[in-house]
């Protein structure tokens, strides 16, 4: 009751905002109203119930290790030195902390420590292109290089890289795979003389195609020391996430529905024509639900490769973490796996968008 | 164009004379589709013609290899005997001097209703201004009632403004032969009554020789000059030619109540029962 009291004065002080509301939202009814509450009252419940099947999880293991701890102290050194590891641990001194899957609040501490980070290291890189402004223009005006700032990358920095490298990818994956699925999708021969290629080069994984990256851009750097890894990465990555898009073009130039071949046919349209005004766009759907495909699939291999290619990425970063083996390394490897998760989600959505607007039959695409 | 050459001479190359009424002659035709238990006779002796300005339906049991006729006629099949001759010259493949008005409606969805009928006007008037050929497009969708539909997105269009469409975009190339494949079998009873009387008064202004493929017996005789019946295959053939004497334009009324309307009626009905 109280709720709908508190919901009846906001709808008076916001009065005037009717119309404009009556405009933006498609009739308002109670029932949807109840319905929408009832879906986020859902969503914001699971969200507690992870949080705390979390939170209890990590306290277990916790637990389960300090206890190991306590233990060996006392088996291996006496009850002194169990009483002191004891102490060591509730007292919170971080050098005898277990090392175990992090607490929910951990992680979000680690957050913001690595938000501050950013922010710090934002600032040291300021002042040093400050520092270095008149240096440089010097250096430039001589001809030489200028000197670029080379400190830590911060977590956002990071993050830009890998969804640098997964575009640039993307890109590449949508210059190669997309031609040639047009070319084999018109050409029976083309796609025949073509399919054992796609068929065993489909299913290599991430790492080999790394490998093959590796030999090939390794030699054509060779005597320049500029780094390499970027380049590395996107192409693998390109490589690997190109086959959904190559397939389903093919598949769909290949499969225009027979009616508009003949109308075409009937119509004397040149090839040209043809390709253009009809097969291409009869296909789009199909090529957009490949590229969309192909988006999350170099998502996924980023990073495994940008920890193989050394690129200063997410993958990395998780693997340098992991190596650290920091007081908070724990909880920053999970911060990194919700941000992975959140930008994955948000690519998808971001593709289901495009690919909808592409499509002519609006309830296609799930 | 170089068929209208060829009509004053009315010789093909066999040298046989053609009265220059012929405006679509079928000769010995013939259709085979090989299986793994041997040849498939589907159309064989087949032997039709056709005059100009003339609405011919026919009609038949499905299976009998109307549509494949059809579909020979507009060059989309190959013949596998005989011969299809237009104005005397014989038909080699596809072209736009014949316009197809298919079963399903058959537009790009993506294209919007103008673009539909723009992507053949385009194709055959290449030599007029781009302002003269959307007037032709435009023409065409209004003679069929879509004046307020030329933006619509062909996909947001009914089944019933869809074949309308379908029927603009046959009529807008102005061909010499029209052909018609069922082009209302998928509609309710409603709307097919609608779309054919748009298509006969059409093609009351334009009489270009049409050709239509239907199940239906009333459609068959309302809108035909001839009825042509086609036994049932294999090696189907004509069966049978009913004229139909109804005077020109007609109603949909005035045919009802002739006397000669249910003699007509019965007579297609007892070759189909047969």
């Amino acid at each position: 009751m109280e709720q709908d009291i508190t919901l009846k004065k906001e709808g008076q002080s916001l009065a005037f905002l009717k119309p404009l509301l009556a405009k933006i939202t498609p009739k308002f009814q109670k029932g949807d109203l109840l319905a929408w509450l009832k879906k986020t009252g859902i969503t914001i419940l699971s969200i507690t119930l992870f949080l705390g099947l979390w939170h209890m999880g990590s306290k277990a293991l916790y637990n389960k290790e300090a206890d190991f701890k306590i233990e060996k102290a006392l088996t291996e050194q006496g009850q002194a030195a169990a009483d002191a590891e004891r102490a060591c641990i509730e007292s919170g001194e971080s050098s005898c902390q277990p090392n175990t899957l992090p607490a929910p609040t951990q992680v979000w501490a680690s957050l913001q420590s690595l938000i501050a980070d950013h922010k710090v290291i934002t600032a040291d890189k300021a002042a040093f292109a400050e520092k270095m402004a008149a240096t440089n223009e010097k250096l430039i005006a001589q001809g030489k290089n200028a000197i670029v700032y080379t400190g830590r990358a911060s977590f956002i920095d990071i993050v830009l890289t890998s969804i640098k490298t997964v575009f640039a990818g993307f890109l590449l994956a949508l210059l190669i795979a997309v031609p040639i699925g047009i070319i084999i999708g018109l050409s029976p021969t083309l796609r025949s003389a073509f399919n054992w290629f796609i068929q065993i080069f489909k299913p290599v994984s991430p790492v080999v195609w790394y490998l093959l990256v590796f030999m090939i851009v390794k030699t054509l750097y060779i005597g320049d020391n500029s780094d390499n890894a970027f380049v590395i990465s996107f192409i693998s990555v390109g490589l690997c996430a190109m086959w959904a898009t190559l397939v389903n073009t093919a598949m769909g130039v290949s499969s225009v529905d027979k009616d508009y071949i003949n109308v075409a046919k009937v119509l004397k349209l040149g090839t040209f024509q043809k390709v253009f005004k009809v097969i291409l766009p009869s296909s789009l759907p199909l090529i957009f639900t490949g590229l969309r495909i192909t988006l999350s699939v170099a998502w996924m291999v980023l990073i495994a490769i940008e920890l193989l290619a050394q690129s200063q990425g997410l993958g990395l970063f998780v693997w340098e973490e992991f190596q650290n083996g920091a007081n908070d390394s724990n909880s920053k490897i999970i911060v990194a796996m919700f941000v992975i998760g959140i930008i994955g989600f948000l690519l998808d959505r971001l593709m289901l968008t495009v690919q909808n607007m592409v499509s002519f039959n609006k309830n296609e695409g799930v | 164009m170089s068929t209208e050459t060829t009509i004053d001479k009315s010789m093909t190359e066999n040298g046989i004379f053609y009265p220059s009424k012929v405006m679509l002659d079928l000769s010995k035709l013939k259709k085979v589709y090989p299986t793994p238990k041997g040849d498939y006779v589907v159309l064989e002796d087949l032997d039709l013609q056709i005059m100009k300005e003339e609405f011919v339906t026919i009609i038949g049991h499905s299976g009998c290899g109307k549509t494949t006729m059809l579909s020979m006629i507009a060059g989309l099949n190959p013949i596998s005997g005989g011969n299809i001759a237009v104005l005397g010259n014989p038909v080699k493949g596809p072209g736009p001097d014949r316009g197809v008005i298919f079963q399903s409606p058959s537009l790009m969805p993506w294209m919007t209703a103008l673009q539909n009928v723009m992507l053949g006007v385009n194709k055959v008037f290449s030599h007029a201004t781009k302002l003269q050929r959307k007037d032709i497009a435009k023409y065409y969708l209004q003679k069929v009632g879509l004046e307020g539909a030329f933006d619509k997105k062909a996909s947001e269009l009914s089944q019933g403004m869809q074949q309308r469409v379908g029927i603009a975009r046959a009529f807008a190339i102005k061909p010499k032969v029209l052909l018609l494949d069922e082009p209302f079998g998928m509609l309710d009873s409603l709307t097919r009554g609608e779309l054919q009387d748009i298509l006969i008064e059409i093609w009351n202004k334009e009489k270009i020789t049409a050709v239509m493929i239907t199940h239906d017996v009333d459609e068959a005789i309302f809108l035909a000059d001839r009825v042509v019946m086609m036994t049932s295959g294999p090696s189907a053939k004509i069966g049978d030619i009913l004229n139909i004497d109804f005077e020109r334009p007609r109603t949909r009324k005035s045919v009802l109540e002739h006397n000669d309307y249910y003699t007509y009626r019965k007579h297609l009905i007892d070759f189909l029962e047969h």
